[in-house]
């Protein structure tokens, strides 16, 4: 288990990446309506970090491409991204984001 | 309408295609592409895919889902050769024709070539350009030959991301720069500068102000092996990229009627003069601009679907220009609509750090917006640009 911040910093509609502790880098999302939600940070499609994306409700819009990312899922919604990122489990306890890395295939 | 041809298989070309299923029609739909290959990504073809970092399979736009969710009829290879509007034939290659009640004209542009240079086999002249599969291959293969002194003609986004490439392969590269400074136009002077300043970070030799009076060698003498420029020196050379700009690809128009002027002339929802004919992507001059981008083919080709299936101009595309450049390591991204005069002003970062946030202003007012290596501050900048450009309209 991750230790990402506090929840503190990472206030509604924010986003971080976290590079330490993980295989690959992993983006947290805090979105407007309270919920968080942890999925990888590469965008499937070419080289972009979507940790930089658009949070929208709970779809991220990839920076580069415009490609859509549902958060729960992790499914891309609409093209040029084909494949799903990962999502993993993330909480927050005694105010600080915990991060859980799963190693479940995309959806 | 019954059935759609689409001329131009690729970014602009499929996205329209795309959208015209998704706004539901489901007529016969054809799509049109001198290239054999399927739709592919070309942004990648100066960058990653020139390095060896992707491969071919990674700039597929298509997968078979994809393309089976479109049905459409493919004629891939094959070249649209005129366009008559009145009977509504699109003639081919091989004095082939198909009949169709509406035509989607994506076929994109074409590089310039120096004057006077005959184009002939890149792999037998060592002479190249960049806009295809099929050209970056055939560089990537020169590249692979050993340690070369490349010059690179243009110090546009892509001489400079070939230059970046190169570079990064280990070769010796030279970028030759007909104006005082590349990029002047598209950035303005200041942040031209700071663009200009990452050729020498990484080694690449930037010479400006001197256009090119000829190569030596290249063509029919054989192999080049040097490029002269205009103010008399000689710059030897094993591999030339001519990088000096595009033209569109409207020479299969000619004699359609359409009206041709550095593009097919169309009105802000991507209509001709003719309401059963679109045209999208870097094809198109819209409202007495074309622009080259990536983003904009992609939206053009919603617009257009919706107006083509409309019968007339119901949506007008006025998205804010938006283009990025990978090159040294090194992501830039521009977004708006700047006047010459328009001031640029760090907002974040520092040029130094080569990481840094710009944004142009008017009277006060941001008109458009630069970043490199920022992604995520000039995300937010573009959408409020966005947001105080755009009237929401039907
Ligand atoms: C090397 C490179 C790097 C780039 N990098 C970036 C970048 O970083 N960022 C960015 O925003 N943009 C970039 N671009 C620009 C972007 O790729 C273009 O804006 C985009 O490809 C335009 O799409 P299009 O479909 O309009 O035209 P094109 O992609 O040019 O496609 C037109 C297609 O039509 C075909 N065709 C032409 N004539 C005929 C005919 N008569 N009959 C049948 N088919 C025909 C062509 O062969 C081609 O396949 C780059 C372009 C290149 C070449
Ligand atoms: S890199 Fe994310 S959509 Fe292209």
């Amino acid at each position: 288990m991750i230790t990402v911040c506090r929840i503190e910093d990472l206030p509604p509609g924010e986003s971080i990446r976290v590079t330490d502790g993980v295989p690959a880098p992993v983006a947290v999302f805090h979105t407007e309506d309270g919920e968080v939600y942890a999925i990888d940070d590469t965008c499937t499609h070419q080289d972009a970090s979507l940790a930089d994306g658009w949070l929208e409700g709970c779809f991220v819009e990839c920076p580069l491409h415009t490609a859509f990312f549902d958060l729960r899922t992790g499914r891309p919604t609409c093209p040029p991204a084909k494949y799903a990122v990962r999502t993993h489990q993330v909480s927050v306890e005694n105010g600080q984001v915990l991060l859980r890395i799963g190693v479940a295939e995309p959806a | 309408m019954r059935s759609i041809t689409v001329i131009g298989a690729s970014l602009a070309g499929l996205y329209a295609a795309r959208a015209l299923r998704t706004q539901g029609f489901d007529g016969r739909l054809v799509i049109v592409g001198d290239e054999h290959h399927q739709p592919y990504d070309r942004p990648p073809l100066s960058k990653d895919f020139l390095t060896g970092a992707c491969d071919q399979g990674q700039l597929a736009l298509t997968d078979a889902d994809d393309t089976a969710e479109l049905y459409a009829e493919w004629y891939l290879g094959t070249r649209a050769t005129g366009l008559d509007t009145g009977s509504g034939t699109v003639l081919l290659d091989g004095d082939r024709s198909l009949d169709t009640d509406a035509v989607v004209i994506a076929t994109g542009a074409a590089p310039r070539h120096l004057p006077g240079q005959v184009p002939a086999d890149p792999a037998e002249t060592g002479v190249h350009t960049l806009r295809t599969l099929d050209d970056a291959q055939a560089l990537r293969d020169d590249l692979a030959r050993g340690p070369a002194r490349v010059v690179v003609i243009g110090g546009g986004f892509i001489g400079a991301e070939v230059a970046s490439s190169c570079a990064v392969l280990g070769h010796d590269v030279t970028v030759v720069e007909a104006a005082p400074l590349p990029l002047v136009p598209q950035l303005g002077e200041e942040m031209a500068q700071v663009c200009a300043g990452l050729h020498a970070d990484h080694g690449v030799t930037l010479v400006t102000g001197t256009g090119v009076a000829g190569l030596q060698g290249g063509a029919t003498e054989g192999r080049v092996t040097g490029v002269q420029l205009g103010d008399g020196r000689l710059l030897p050379a094993d591999v030339v990229v001519v990088g000096i700009g595009v033209r569109p690809n409207t020479s299969w128009l000619e004699g359609s009627g359409l009206p041709l002027e550095d593009g097919v002339v169309c009105d802000a929802g991507c209509v001709t003069a003719l309401p059963n004919v679109v045209a999208v992507g870097d094809v198109a001059r819209l409202d007495g601009r074309r622009a080259e981008h990536w983003t904009s083919a992609t939206e053009q080709a919603t617009v257009a679907a919706r107006n083509l299936l409309a019968g007339s101009t119901v949506a007008a595309h006025q998205s804010l220009p938006y283009f990025w450049s990978d090159q040294y390591g090194v992501r830039i991204q521009f977004a708006g609509r700047r006047l010459p005069t328009d001031t640029p002003r760090i907002v974040e970062g520092s040029v130094d750090d080569r990481s840094f946030l710009a944004c142009y202003e008017r009277e006060g007012q941001t008109t458009a917006v630069f970043a490199v290596n920022r992604p995520r501050p000039f995300m937010r900048q573009r959408r409020e640009l966005m947001r105080a450009t755009q009237p929401v309209t039907a």
